[in-house]
């Protein structure tokens, strides 16, 4: 069994407060990973207010990283045999609908 | 039957569940939990004594009273006897001869304290929980060996072994059954309320069709349970909680299995069955419970049993699932993971439930197969027929067999 992190994204013009029901959605979708016992870390929401960048030289800005006019709003972390079976998890995240992403990554354990 | 003997049949099986564990208790606080064996030998002793007394003399006044007499009698027998050997071997430092008196101190408190130490030095770390459950009923519940073989579907050969291994390790673990300490308390407490919520289960989902044991398996654990709670020291929310639990699943209790002794699903169930006595005495402990900031599994289930007590199916399901989406998020077991579904498709359609289902990959358990020929059974009877066989031949569970029968049959009725 592998473990895969799945790295929500949102961009800049996402609405940022989610509505109940949005809330039910996620809920439903991270516990039904659960319910197939391929959740390895529910993860967490990542603020987007008490955030900061830090630059070389000393360099701080308010707020995340948004270069590439997305930021990263949260994580989890599953585990699946394979990369396609989260990825599959992945499809059923109701990001979608508000114009967000999933990144998709395979964790490496640090030796 | 003549009536001296069926007044004791109702009164000795009762009366040596309560005062079995308290009185091997309040003895091991004696000779130390190394000598267990002798404790419970007296108490046996004690008890055949009782049945064979009583039986031509009648119940006395005060049977336990009577109970405590004997047993303290004869362990002052046993020590004279144990005296006197060890009187011989070092003759040379009792010189004086002076053997004192031993003490029994048999006041209420003190065996209930005796007791409550019991419960907490069974849940050991060294004892694996399987085996902790089985030592539980046998020392805490007075439970033969037979009957913990019947209710676990498994031979007395194997559970033989379980509780031998149990009982060394518990004799190693050197835990004193004296004033309960705050490091046992803060260290075992959690494997003692899930040692006592697996005796509830043990007794309430047993695959074993004897409604009686598992009827005394259930309340076993809340006599044990409300003993926790009736103790500032090992009371807590979560104890709290797991009590009221355990007050709401028992409030169903007859009205899940019929005269047949087939299990009757919730949807089935006469209302009129439930206990409301025992449901308001969860209401209570559930106020309790949640008046902190803890949200253990036991808040999560007794929630949950909470909204299964009340009868408003539009408000209660999304409530439920919400619960179970929590719990399952806590701990993952097949069962949650089943019964989220069909929480699930109780709030979004038995369509939106089969995909669910469709992914928990439970293949080999027989109540994923009865949860798919549920939510088959308005779409698709042929599908729903086919996995209540499955289901079928996966429990081991009679009552349950039963139950999956009776269903394939209503449903080829509908066929032709």
């Amino acid at each position: 069994m592998k473990e895969f992190a799945l790295i929500f994204r949102l961009s800049g013009q996402s609405e940022l407060k989610p509505t109940p029901e949005q809330i039910q959605e996620r809920m439903n979708w991270l516990a039904g990973i659960a319910a197939q016992n391929k959740l390895a870390d529910k993860g967490n929401t990542l603020s987007n207010d008490s955030a900061k960048t830090v630059y070389a030289n000393n360099i701080v800005t308010d707020g995340p990283y948004t270069e590439i006019k997305e930021f990263i709003s949260g994580y989890v972390i599953v585990k699946t045999d394979t990369i396609d079976e989260a990825v599959e998890l992945a499809k059923a995240n109701p990001i979608f609908k508000m114009g967000g992403n999933i990144e998709v990554r395979e964790i490496v354990q640090r030796k | 039957m003549d009536p001296i003997a069926e007044r004791l049949n109702q009164v000795l099986p009762q009366l040596f569940r309560l005062e079995y564990t308290k009185m091997t208790a309040i003895l091991c606080r004696h000779f130390g939990l190394e000598q267990l064996e002798i404790a419970e030998d007296i108490v046996s002793e004690t008890f055949l004594k009782a049945t064979e007394t009583w039986k031509i003399q009648g119940l006395p006044d005060n049977p336990t009273g009577w109970l405590y007499t004997v047993a303290r009698n004869k362990t002052k027998d046993y020590l004279k006897r144990d005296g006197i050997f060890n009187n011989k071997v070092s003759k040379a430092i009792q010189q004086d001869g002076f053997e004192p008196e031993p003490e029994f101190d048999f006041t209420e408190e003190h065996i209930a304290d005796s007791a409550l130490s019991m419960i907490f030095a069974v849940c050991s770390p060294a004892i694996p929980a399987e085996a902790q459950i089985c030592l539980a009923l046998q020392i805490l519940c007075g439970f033969s060996v037979e009957e913990i073989a019947n209710a676990f579907l498994s031979k007395t050969e194997t559970i033989k072994k379980r509780l031998l291994r149990a009982r060394d390790a518990l004799r190693k673990d050197h835990f004193k059954i004296d004033s309960l300490e705050q490091s046992a308390i803060t260290g075992r407490t959690e494997a003692v309320l899930r040692t006592l919520y697996l005796l509830f289960n043990e007794g309430y989902f047993s695959k074993s069709s004897n409604h009686l044991i598992r009827k005394d398996f259930c309340s076993e654990a809340m006599r044990l349970t409300l003993m926790l709670t009736e103790n500032p020291l090992t009371n807590n929310r979560n104890t709290e909680a797991l009590l009221a639990l355990m007050c709401y699943q028992s409030s169903r209790f007859q009205a899940r299995s019929d005269d047949a002794g087939a299990t009757v699903l919730y949807e089935q169930q006469d209302k009129t069955q439930w206990d409301q006595e025992l449901i308001q005495r969860g209401h209570h402990y559930l106020i309790i419970a949640c008046s902190g900031d803890e949200a253990s599994k036991y808040h999560l289930e007794a929630g949950i049993a909470y909204w299964h007590t009340t009868t408003d199916e539009a408000t209660k399901w999304p409530r439920i699932l919400h619960l179970y989406n929590q719990l399952i998020l806590l701990e993952y077991s097949s069962i949650t993971a089943l019964n989220r579904t069909f929480a699930f498709a109780k709030v979004y359609g038995n369509e939106a439930g089969l995909k669910e289902a469709e992914k928990l990959n439970l293949a080999s358990d027989g109540h994923y197969h009865a949860l798919l020929a549920y939510l088959y059974t308005a779409m698709d009877r042929e599908k729903a027929i086919h996995h209540y066989q499955q289901a079928i031949s996966l429990t081991k569970s009679k009552a349950e067999k039963q139950t999956f029968t009776r269903a394939v049959n209503m449903l080829s009725d509908t066929i032709i």
